[in-house]
C-alpha cells in the first residue's frame, strides 16, 4: 500500500467537504445549530422511566424488628423503584458511576432505633432519635435526579407513620450528590449525546460522495490507475475519521461555550474522542450500504435517513425519553453505546477502565468494524472499487 | 508480443442478452495511432473498458503492453493513461489540484509531478486557469484537463475515448496537434471517435466497428481507395447502409 495515494485521496475528500457549502453546513454547522436549538427548546423537559434501580447499603446493624427489610419492601412496593442490596458503599458507588443503577441509598446505623423512638412518642420530637438517609443519584440521568428523591421521601414519610402523613419525622433524606456538586443542567445531560448526534450525518455525506463520484465517472477513472481497492478504501475511512474528529472538536467547543465543562481527567477526553473516531467507521459503513442501494446521489440523500434516524432517535440525547421497549431496541444501534460511554465518562465520572466503559468500547468497536466490513463487501459486490 | 502494444483476440462481451462486442480481434503496433471509428453504441467504449481492465470479457482475451489485462491488470495500469468519455474530474478541486491528485495516484515524485503538471497545463492552454476550481471551467476546458490527467505520468499506451467531444474547433485542433506530438514521442495511442475527419487526419490505421463487430480495418487511405469512395463516412455507408452520425 502506497501512502502517497492514500494521502492524495484523503486530501481530495477533505477538500470536498470543506469546499462544498452544502456538505460543510450538513457536517459542521447543522449539528451545532440543531443541538443549540434543541437544547434551548426541550432541554428542560424530563421523562418518565418505569423502574429505577436503587442500590441500598444497610448500616443499621441493630435492625430492630426487621425495620430495614420492611423499609426496602416499601420501596419496592412503589413499583417504580427496584432495590438492589450492596454490602459496602464503594461497590455501590462503582455501579452508580457506571450507570448500572440510578441511585445509592445509605440506611444509617440509627435507622431502626429512630423509627422505634418515633413510634413510641409520635407527638414528642424531643424524644426522637434522629437519623439521616443519604442518597446518591446518577448525575448522568436527568430522570433519576428529578424523579427518585421525591419518591423516596414519600416512602420514608409513609413508612415512618402508616396511620397519618406526619409534618415531620426523625428520619431525613439528604441527597448527597446534589449537595456536594453543582446541579447539572438539562443541557449538560444532553451534551454527551450531541457528539454522537453530529457524527451520524457522516452517513449521508459518505453516501453522496460515493454516488457522485460514480455518477461523474471519477470512481471509474481512479480504477484505471494503479490505486488498489485497499488504498482507496483506506483513504475514504481516514478522510471521514478526520472529518469526524474536526466535527467532535467543533461540537465540543460549542457545548463548552454553552456551559458544559466536565471536571474529568485528560484520559476521559482522549477516550471520548477515540470513541467518536471508532463510531465514524460505522457511519462510513452505513454510507457505503446506502451508496450500494442508491442509484443516484439524490436517492442516496433520502435513503441515508434509513440509517440516520434510528441512530439519532435511539442512540443520542434525543433518546433521553425513550420508552422501555425502545430502550431495548436501542441496544442494537452503535450510537447508544457511544452516548452511554460519554455519559458515564463526563457526567457520572466513571473511570476509563471501568467495566461499563470497557464494555461500551468493545461494543462500539465490534459493531462499527462489522458495519464497515458489511458496507465494503456490499459496495464491492455491486460496484467495483 | 513485443511488436504489439495492444492485442484483442476474439473478444465477446455480453450484457445479459445484449451483445456489445461480438468476436472482436485486432492488433495495435507500438507507436501506432489507432482509431476505432463507429456510431454511438457500436462498442467503442466497451472495447476501451476491457482493454483498461474495467470490464471482463465474456470470452476471448486482451493484452496490453504484453500483459494479460485480466490476469495482470496491476501491471497494465502502470503502463496506460486513460481519458474516458465522460469528463471525470473533481469539480471542487482546482485544475492544478486535479492534476496533482492523479500524479500522486501514479506515485510520481514531487519534482517530476510539478514539471509535468506545468508542462501539460501550458500545452493545453490552462496555465492561467490552473488555480481556479474546475466547476467554473467551460466544457472544452474540462475536456482538455481530462486529457492532462490521462497523460500526467507519461504513459506508454494512451486510451482516448472520444477526447474531443464537445470541444470548440480551436481546442480540438490543439488536441490534435498534441496527439501528433505524442505519436512523435513514440507513444501508442488508441483513439475512439465518431468524427470522420478526426480519424482521417490523425490515425495510422482505423478500425470501423458497428453493432459490436469490427467490419473494416486498415489505414484511412487504403480503406478509401480499396472501397473506391471519397472518405471514411462513405466507407461506413458502404458497409452498413447508414451514416455514422445518424445515430447521434
Amino acid at each position: 500500500m502506497r501512502f502517497q495515494r492514500v494521502a492524495a485521496l484523503t486530501n481530495k475528500e477533505v477538500k470536498k467537504t470543506v469546499r462544498e457549502p452544502a456538505v460543510l453546513f450538513m457536517i459542521f454547522l447543522f449539528p451545532v445549530v440543531f443541538v443549540l436549538a434543541f437544547g434551548a427548546s426541550f432541554g428542560g423537559l424530563g421523562a418518565t422511566q418505569p423502574v429505577y434501580t436503587v442500590g441500598v447499603v444497610n448500616m443499621d446493624q441493630a435492625n430492630i424488628a426487621n425495620s430495614t427489610q420492611a423499609f426496602m419492601g416499601a420501596l419496592s412496593d412503589t413499583k417504580i423503584l427496584s432495590v438492589q442490596i450492596y454490602v459496602d458503599n464503594q461497590t455501590a458507588q462503582n455501579d452508580l458511576s457506571q450507570g448500572k443503577i440510578q441511585a445509592v441509598m445509605i440506611i444509617p446505623s440509627a435507622f431502626s432505633q429512630s423509627l422505634v423512638s418515633y413510634r413510641a412518642a409520635p407527638d414528642d420530637p424531643s424524644k426522637w432519635i434522629n437519623a439521616t438517609v443519604s442518597l446518591y443519584l446518577d448525575k448522568g440521568s436527568v430522570v433519576a435526579t428529578q424523579a427518585i428523591p421525591p419518591i423516596i421521601q414519600q416512602v420514608i414519610t409513609a413508612f415512618t407513620d402508616k396511620n397519618q402523613q406526619p409534618a415531620s419525622t426523625p428520619i431525613s433524606l439528604q441527597i448527597a450528590s446534589l449537595i456536594e456538586t453543582k446541579k447539572v443542567s438539562a443541557f449538560e445531560f444532553m451534551a454527551p449525546g450531541m457528539f454522537t448526534f453530529a457524527s451520524i450525518f457522516l452517513i449521508m455525506m459518505v453516501a453522496q460522495s460515493f454516488t457522485q463520484d460514480r455518477e461523474n465517472g471519477m470512481m471509474k477513472r481512479i480504477r484505471t490507475t494503479p490505486t488498489t481497492p485497499t488504498e482507496f478504501m483506506t483513504s475514504q475511512v481516514l478522510s471521514y475519521m478526520l472529518i469526524a474528529l474536526i466535527q467532535a472538536i467543533i461540537v465540543f467547543a460549542a457545548v463548552y461555550l454553552m456551559g458544559f465543562k466536565p471536571n474529568v481527567e485528560f484520559s476521559a477526553y482522549a477516550l471520548a474522542f477515540t470513541l467518536v473516531l471508532i463510531f465514524s467507521l460505522s457511519n462510513v459503513g452505513f454510507g457505503l450500504i446506502t451508496a450500494t442501494i442508491a442509484k443516484t446521489s439524490g436517492a442516496a440523500t433520502g435513503l441515508s435517513f434509513l440509517f440516520v434516524l434510528p441512530q439519532l432517535f435511539l442512540g443520542t440525547f434525543v433518546g433521553a425519553s425513550l420508552s422501555s421497549s425502545a430502550q431495548i431496541v436501542s441496544k442494537f444501534v452503535p450510537s447508544y453505546y457511544v452516548t452511554d460511554a460519554l455519559t458515564s465518562l463526563f457526567l457520572r465520572g466513571a473511570a476509563v477502565t471501568s467495566p461499563t466503559i470497557l464494555l461500551d468500547l468493545a461494543m462500539v468497536s465490534v459493531s462499527c468494524v462489522a458495519i464497515l466490513a458489511v458496507g465494503i463487501i456490499l459496495y464491492a459486490k455491486y460496484y467495483k472499487i | 508480443m513485443n511488436k504489439y502494444a495492444i492485442i484483442m483476440e476474439r473478444v465477446v462481451k455480453r450484457f445479459e442478452d445484449v451483445v456489445a462486442l461480438d468476436g472482436v480481434s485486432f492488433k495495435v503496433a507500438r507507436g501506432e495511432l489507432f482509431g476505432l471509428l463507429g456510431p454511438n453504441g457500436a462498442g467503442k467504449t466497451t472495447t476501451v473498458n476491457i482493454l483498461c481492465g474495467l470490464l471482463k470479457p465474456t470470452s476471448g482475451s486482451a493484452f496490453v503492453g504484453g500483459y494479460n489485462v485480466q490476469k495482470e491488470s496491476a501491471k497494465v495500469k502502470e503502463l496506460i493513461g486513460v481519458c474516458p468519455q465522460e469528463t471525470a474530474i473533481c469539480p471542487y478541486l482546482t485544475g492544478a489540484e486535479n492534476v496533482e491528485l492523479f500524479g500522486n495516484l501514479y506515485a510520481l515524485d514531487k519534482n517530476t509531478l510539478k514539471a509535468r503538471r506545468d508542462m501539460l497545463l501550458g500545452k493545453m492552454g490552462l496555465t492561467q486557469d490552473a488555480r481556479r476550481r474546475v466547476e467554473k471551467y467551460s466544457g472544452g476546458m474540462k475536456r482538455r484537463l481530462s486529457l492532462i490527467l490521462a497523460l500526467i505520468h507519461d504513459p506508454q499506451i494512451i486510451f482516448l475515448d472520444e477526447p474531443t467531444v464537445g470541444m470548440d474547433p480551436q481546442s480540438r485542433r490543439a488536441v490534435w496537434d498534441f496527439m501528433g506530438e505524442l505519436k512523435k514521442e513514440g507513444k501508442t495511442i488508441f483513439l475512439t471517435t465518431h468524427y470522420i475527419e478526426e480519424a482521417e487526419a490523425l490515425c495510422d490505421r482505423v478500425g470501423i466497428i458497428d453493432h459490436g463487430r469490427l467490419i473494416a480495418l486498415d489505414s484511412p487511405k487504403e480503406l478509401i481507395s480499396k472501397n473506391e469512395v471519397e472518405n471514411l463516412e462513405e466507407v461506413f455507408i458502404k458497409f452498413t447502409g447508414r451514416k455514422i452520425r445518424e445515430e447521434l
